[in-house]
């Protein structure tokens, strides 16, 4: 598993891939918090992040996709995988590894908005006043939803080999996932199971981490929600031929 | 370690890519797997490496089935893939360290192969060379390296020379004999004088089945039996005429005065001929007789497979 996973981190590193995701998660959501005036933190006035965390996972939903389109689609076309599969690999191996190193570029794109933490901490009268456990909470939140957008990502490029099928299919599951299940909730002609459509969309799951509520329901459920996505992916994968 | 092919079948949808084929290579020895494009040679390539499952029938590498113990086929396997996958946007030396990894290789017994591999394949120029700035000769001794780079006991080679030119080729072929010492070596191809290059036993596949496991010289002694001889007559002579002939056994036109002729019972016929034309006051222009061509061996065992052959 390990040779996969360093080998497609590199992938991410030499191919300006990573470069790219960081520099415009960065820059997308950096002018959201702080420039533009609708959505900026200091415009508002609360010392708090939710800019960050109502906003990223629809950055996300673009970022990802792009991400993880190339993981199988590109072997599939080159014949790469045919490589791998003649190797002492198990298929675990492959999608774990491919996973991971996906799931890590996330990870650390993620990691520079622990600055806007510190700041808002300074910015907050009396300095300090930040509801950090809610911060806290937004923050697992966040990386598990990166976690089943990755997972859904991959799942999508090994359906496929065209590039792009993998990364419109992925936007569009990641969206539907995200909000679009809980949008379709509020229709009447579910009535009373509504509730149960909601809970399986990300958003019920995200907003109940979000208030920095650790409930294991929600855990489970990105937990679940990406071991399901990985587990088709090998399915899907095994069958190469 | 050596190779058996037990019953392998192979039905791709409605299609037979392989029915019921079955063969072995010993230890250390170097076999020739030759077949027209579409035979099914890939096919029992990708079997025996574990990355196609068999329809019915199975592959034993040593003591493992690959169908029960695939990984461990795969680690004692080093298989060189038909259009050679590469990932292009890697170094050399950067591509043969990761592979060499997937074989559980790290540290200085990694580097030291890697090294040597490098060494063997004639790459020490090319190994800070991105792959896909190579030219083919080159990638298909990156291919070979990756296949090699885990000491393997078998090796299965499909087209390693297909696409290259002459020198590169000379030049493959001589690699992969250098390196198949103490190996068992499968590789295929639908060059009859590669088969002569390296190895001395071939067996021929066509259209899902095996036509011919033998050596190449009993193979050639096959087709001696129906080698023609060419003749050219100075003035026009009737087909008939010569056709009616006691040890003419077939007659083939093949030119204005020229005709290619196949004796009764495979003998020479050329002293006939010459008897023949003299008797008859015609002067003869030519006659020669046909060099055994491995193509022709080829053309025989592919086209027209009798049962028996």
């Amino acid at each position: 598993m390990l040779p996969i996973f360093k080998k497609e981190f590199t992938g991410f590193l030499n191919s300006l891939i990573a470069y790219m995701v960081i520099a415009v998660f960065l820059t997308g959501i950096g002018l959201l918090m702080w420039v533009f005036p609708e959505t900026s933190v200091l415009e508002y006035g609360f010392a708090d992040m939710d800019t960050l965390f109502s906003m990223g996972p629809y950055v996300l939903i673009f970022l990802v996709p792009a991400i993880t389109m190339k993981s199988f689609a590109e072997e599939k076309k080159l014949g790469t995988l045919e490589l791998l599969f003649t190797k002492p690999l198990s298929d675990w191996d492959i999608v774990i590894g491919k996973f991971l190193a996906a799931f890590l570029l996330v990870v650390i794109t993620l990691l520079p908005t622990l600055v806007y933490y510190l700041s808002i901490v300074k910015l907050g009268n009396p300095v300090g006043n930040v509801d950090t456990p809610g911060v806290v909470g937004s923050y697992i939140g966040l990386v598990m939803l990166g976690g089943v957008f990755c997972s859904i990502g991959i799942f999508a490029s090994s359906i496929t080999s065209n590039q792009i099928v993998a990364f419109i299919l992925a936007a569009f599951f990641c969206f539907i996932f995200y909000s679009g299940l809980e949008s379709l909730s509020s229709l009447p002609i579910f009535g009373s199971q509504g509730l149960l459509i909601k809970q399986l969309g990300i958003l019920y799951h995200y907003e109940s981490t979000s208030k920095g509520l650790m409930d294991s329901r929600d855990l489970t459920y990105f937990l679940s929600v990406t071991g399901l996505m990985l587990v088709f992916t090998k399915i899907k994968v095994s069958q190469h031929y | 370690m050596s190779l058996e092919i037990n019953h392998l079948t192979k039905v791709y949808g409605k299609q037979i890519a392989l029915n019921a084929i079955s063969f072995s290579v010993q230890d250390g020895e170097i076999v020739g797997f030759l077949g027209p494009n579409g035979a099914g040679k890939s096919t029992t390539m990708k079997i025996s490496t574990g990355f196609l499952p068999s329809t019915s029938g199975d592959v034993k590498v040593g003591d493992f089935l690959v169908s029960e113990r695939p990984l461990q086929v795969k680690r004692i396997v080093g298989y060189l893939a038909e259009h050679n996958p590469l990932y292009l946007d890697m170094y050399v030396h950067e591509h043969l360290r990761f592979v060499g990894g997937l074989y559980g290789l790290s540290g200085s017994r990694l580097k030291h192969r890697v090294g040597e591999m490098i060494e063997l394949c004639g790459l020490t120029h090319e190994q800070n060379k991105k792959i896909e700035t190579l030219s083919k000769g080159y990638r298909q001794r990156v291919g070979l390296a990756q296949a090699l780079i885990h000491d393997p006991k078998v090796l299965i080679l499909d087209e390693p020379t297909s696409g290259l030119d002459p020198n590169q080729i000379v030049e493959i072929r001589k690699l992969i004999k250098e390196i198949s010492v103490n190996k068992t070596v499968v590789f295929s191809t639908h060059i009859m004088q590669e088969v002569q290059a390296i190895c001395d036993r071939v067996i021929v596949i066509n259209k899902g089945e095996i036509v011919a496991d033998d050596k190449l010289v009993n193979l050639l002694q096959i087709e001696n039996k129906s080698t023609g001889i060419e003749v050219e007559f100075e003035t026009s002579i009737e087909m008939e005429e010569l056709r009616s002939l006691p040890f003419v056994k077939e007659v083939v036109l093949l030119g204005r005065n020229k005709f290619r002729l196949i004796g009764e019972g495979g003998i020479d016929i050329r002293p006939e001929i010459f008897k023949f034309s003299s008797e008859r006051k015609i002067s003869l222009l030519g006659l020669k007789k046909e060099e055994v061509s491995l193509e022709s061996v080829f053309r025989e065992l592919t086209h027209a497979p009798s049962p028996d052959a």
